[in-house]
Order: C-alpha cells, then sequence, then structure tokens
C-alpha cells in the first residue's frame, strides 16, 4: 500500500470510528429521553430480569465462589512464606472480593452470557426486520427493547455482585478452614474487624456503572447490526469483547472517583 | 392521498432514489415494479417513515412526514398504515396472537382484552383460524406471511404497503396472497401500494402501475396499457429479458473482464 492508500484507509477508519461514537451518543441521548417520554415497559423488565439476573446466577456465584476459594489459598501460601502462619486471610478475601473481584468478575461473566445474548437477539431482529416492524406497529424500539434491558441489568447486576460477595468470601472460608485450618471466629474477626460498610459501597456503587456499560454496549451492537447472519455473530462478539474492555478500563475510573471522595 | 414529490435518498457512494414524483390516489392499488436494488423498497420505507429521505416530500393527507417533530403527530401518520414486510418480521420471542395484535396497544385505545378476540378475527380474515397459540417458527413460509398480514390490518389503517407480498413462495400460495390482498381491498376499502417484481402478481392485484428504474419513475399506467407498452426499459423487464436497455451486473463487468483478458494477453507477449 501507498503512502496515499494508506492515508486514506486510516482516514476512512478514522471517520467510521467517530460515526461510531456519534452514533452511540445519539442512541444514550435517546435512552435517557425515553426514560422521562413514556411509560416503562414493567413486564419486559420482569422478563429480561430473569433472564438476565436468574439464568446468570448459578454461573456467577460459582465463578465467585471458585475466586475466593483461589485467593484464601494464595493468601495462606504467601502469609505462611513471610509469617509461618496464614495471616489475614479473612480480611484479604473479603476486601479484594468485595471491592473489586465481586464487581469486576461478575459483571465480566454477565457481558460475557447475558450480553453476547442480547447482542445475538437484537442483531437478529435487526436483520430480519422485526426492529422496523416495531417503528411501523407505533412503538420505539429503544422504549421496547432496550430500556427494560438497561434496567434490567441496572436492577440484577448489583444483586449477583451481593450473591457473589457472599460466595467468594464464603469460598476462602472454605479453603480457611479446611485447608488452611484457621478457625471460623478468626476468619470472621479478620473480616468484621476490618471492613466498614464504605468499602461494601465502593464495589456496589461500581455494579450500577458496569450494568449501564454492559447493557448499552450490547444493545447499541446489537441494533446497529448489518450484514445478515455473519453480521450478528460479529456485533455478538464486538458486543461482549468491547463491554469486557470497558468494564476493565473503566474500573480504573471509577476506583479513582470513588478514592477521591472518600468511598474507599 | 400519498403524494410523492422529488424525493431523492442516497446510501454512501450509492444514490438509491434520484427524485421520484408519484401520486397514489384513495381507493386505488398502485403496483411498484422494477429490478432489484431499483429503490422501490426504499421508497417505500420512505413513505412509513423508516428511511429520511434527503430531499422532496411526502405528504399523505395533508401531512408531511419529515416535517413531523411531534412524537404525537408522528404516531397519527404511522397510525394511518399497515406494513407487510418481504420476509414478514413477526416477533419470534411471541406467540401468534401477540403478534397480530402488538400495534394495538400502540396504535389504538382498544382494550387489551379484547385482543384474542381481534387476533382471531383478523386471522380469519386472512384465511387462518386455531394458530393463535404458536409461536412464528412453527409456521410455513405462507402462513407466515398471511399471519404479518393479519398482523398489518389489525389497527384497521387506511393505507396498506406490501413490501414484495409473493417473494419466496410457491405459485399457488403467491396467488392465495394476491386473492388474500383483493380481497382485502374490497373488504377495508384501503389504499395500497404494492413492492414487487413477480409481474403476475402485479397485474392482478394494481390498479395502476409505476415501474422503477435506477431511482426514477420510468412510467405510470393502467396494468392493460403497460402490458402493451414500447418503452424498451418497460418491455424488457414485463418480457424478463435478459437483453435490453437495463444491464444487469453480468454484463457490466463483461467490458471489464474484457479489458482484463487484454491485458493479460499484452502481458503474455
Amino acid at each position: 500500500m501507498n503512502d496515499r492508500g494508506f492515508v486514506n484507509a486510516l482516514g476512512a477508519e478514522l471517520l467510521a470510528m467517530a460515526e461510531t461514537f456519534g452514533r452511540f451518543a445519539f442512541l444514550t441521548r435517546s435512552v435517557v429521553a425515553w426514560l422521562y417520554r413514556a411509560p416503562i415497559e414493567w413486564r419486559q423488565v420482569l422478563i429480561q430480569m430473569s433472564r438476565i439476573g436468574v439464568e446468570s446466577l448459578p454461573v456467577t456465584t460459582m465463578t465467585t465462589f471458585f475466586t475466593g476459594m483461589v485467593l484464601a489459598l494464595q493468601t495462606g501460601a504467601s502469609s505462611k512464606h513471610f509469617f509461618n502462619e496464614p495471616l489475614f486471610v479473612g480480611t484479604v478475601v473479603s476486601f479484594a472480593m468485595v471491592m473489586e473481584l465481586s464487581p469486576v468478575m461478575t459483571s465480566l461473566v454477565v457481558a460475557g452470557r447475558a450480553g453476547a445474548a442480547i447482542a445475538a437477539e437484537l442483531g437478529t431482529m435487526k436483520v430480519t426486520e422485526q426492529i422496523d416492524a416495531l417503528y411501523t406497529l407505533g412503538t420505539d424500539p429503544v422504549r421496547y427493547l432496550i430500556i427494560p434491558r438497561l434496567l434490567a441489568f441496572f436492577f440484577v447486576l448489583p444483586v449477583l455482585v451481593i450473591v457473589s460477595d457472599f460466595s467468594g468470601t464464603f469460598g476462602g472460608w472454605v479453603v480457611s478452614y479446611v485447608k488452611l485450618q484457621i478457625p471460623t471466629s478468626v476468619y470472621l474477626d479478620d473480616i468484621f474487624n476490618n471492613m466498614e460498610i464504605r468499602h461494601f459501597m465502593h464495589g456496589f456503587i461500581k455494579s450500577f456503572v458496569f450494568s449501564v456499560v454492559i447493557s448499552l454496549i450490547c444493545c447499541f451492537k446489537g441494533i446497529t447490526t448489518t450484514g445478515g447472519a455473519e453480521g450478528v455473530g460479529k456485533s455478538t462478539t464486538a458486543a461482549v469483547v468491547l463491554s469486557m474492555v470497558s468494564v476493565l478500563i473503566m474500573d480504573y475510573f471509577v476506583t479513582a472517583i470513588l478514592s477521591a471522595l472518600g468511598i474507599t | 392521498m400519498i403524494d410523492i414529490v422529488g424525493v431523492k435518498k442516497s446510501y454512501p457512494g450509492r444514490p438509491v432514489l434520484r427524485g421520484i414524483d408519484l401520486t397514489v390516489m384513495s381507493g386505488e392499488t398502485l403496483a411498484i415494479i422494477g429490478g432489484s436494488g431499483c429503490g422501490k423498497s426504499t421508497l417505500l420505507k420512505c413513505v412509513i417513515g423508516l428511511v429520511r429521505p434527503d430531499a422532496g416530500a411526502i405528504v399523505v393527507d395533508g401531512m408531511d412526514i419529515a416535517r413531523l417533530t411531534n412524537e404525537a403527530d408522528v404516531a397519527r401518520y404511522r397510525r394511518r398504515f399497515g406494513y407487510l414486510f418481504q420476509e414478514g418480521a413477526l416477533f419470534d420471542s411471541m406467540s401468534i396472537w401477540e403478534n397480530v395484535t402488538f400495534g394495538l396497544r400502540y396504535l389504538t385505545d382498544i382494550a387489551p382484552g379484547r385482543y384474542r378476540q381481534i387476533a382471531r378475527d383478523k386471522l380469519a380474515l386472512v384465511g387462518l383460524k386455531d394458530i393463535e397459540d404458536l409461536r412464528p417458527s412453527e409456521l410455513s413460509g405462507g402462513m407466515k406471511k398471511r399471519v404479518a398480514l393479519a398482523r398489518a390490518i389489525a389497527a384497521e389503517p387506511s393505507y396498506i404497503l406490501y413490501d414484495e407480498p409473493t417473494t419466496g413462495l410457491d405459485p399457488i400460495m403467491s396467488d392465495v396472497i394476491n386473492d388474500l390482498i383483493l380481497d382485502l381491498q374490497k373488504a377495508l376499502k384501503t389504499t395500497a401500494i404494492v413492492v414487487t417484481h413477480d409481474m403476475k402478481s402485479a397485474y392482478k392485484v394494481s390498479s395502476r402501475m409505476a415501474m422503477i428504474h435506477e431511482g426514477r419513475v420510468l412510467a405510470v399506467a393502467h396494468p392493460e396499457v403497460m402490458k402493451i407498452s414500447n418503452d424498451p426499459y418497460v418491455r424488457q423487464f414485463i418480457d424478463g429479458l435478459s437483453h435490453g436497455p437495463i444491464k444487469m451486473k453480468l454484463k457490466e463487468f463483461e467490458p471489464e473482464l474484457a479489458a482484463d483478458n487484454g491485458a493479460a494477453a499484452g502481458g503474455a507477449r
């Protein structure tokens, strides 16, 4: 490729990216507008809460349970190496789970499971003209499809994160008690002597931000799908990758903001 | 009445409609014919507001869709239309009766308690019964089209827009759909635009025909007049000939292929 060809290709790529950001901004504006403009489709919200929440619960619980276990195992091994006994295992596990791992891992798992399903469903609706059909039947896809999914994510992800907090801490306790022979009272003391409500709030607030990020990205990729079955595959992959990367990037910024506000 | 004046629409690097002027009189059925990609489906989507024209106006009963900014006005505009999509576009996640009555909630004040009966009535109008609780995936192509037609007429629109109503159906089912379109026109006294490249269907259902080629209206005439048209473009299309002024893609490539072959031969020398 000559220099001119490269510059043209780069320019086209940048323009496409700018257009995508613009369309995403328009979608976000439309979502905010519809939240105020029309009654919410609560039946759809409940259906989506069941799909996103109830059906994700086993996998998020299991993931964080094993994360808590491995965290306890690593912490116990490290502190044994340095101090000759496992110290503060409960503190490390609970703080890591509640403030960081629970919200991030739960969000990643839900993005992979429910986010992909949303992008594929909306993508298929787009390429089979079902989204156009919604317009012709007097409603707007943002109102009927996106807002219920956004709200379902918003209500359900924090609940999943709380369950994950418990399952991760419980996983840590199982390893502490069975493998490291730490008495339950010590494990619990390690947690409750150090943890305050603000530590819990740190992870809890993050989950709301992640819910909005995942739902908006997956819905956006879904309803902007073009190109038939191949397009649905591409947009589903893009939705999952983008939402996962965005969660990890947003995690840093939200942590920085919460730290600045003293919620840490 | 639908008045389409100077409508233009382009997609990046590709003009689709280059200035369409058409009038659809109340009570008539206008068939819009033309080859694939000539812009007829885009025009239909412009009429209902799914696609916004770059220029021109579409005025329906005095309302110009491009000028409607108030949501209630847009709803009032869309309320006048029923739209039959090419593949039906039924909602997979809903039962048949929910599909048929979906628009009633947003387009009418009818009490939800009556929806099921309305679905039964509309399905009966298109010759279907006892399928209310099935899912779209359980129906054949022809049945899906008929359910989609029942959904299009559920809110009793004044205008029905048909996008390729017989595409993908066997000849007998195509004729059944044509008969249904005629029956509905008689029963509901609606105005209709039928976009199709099925000439048999166009002749049967329309009271007037318009041919679009490369984003422009080539001819508008009564079906019987269209049949005996001397316009070479119209003649080629209605006779279904590969040779003529309308160049299909294979023909467009031929000079390029010839040039490529010439260059290759030159290179070999």
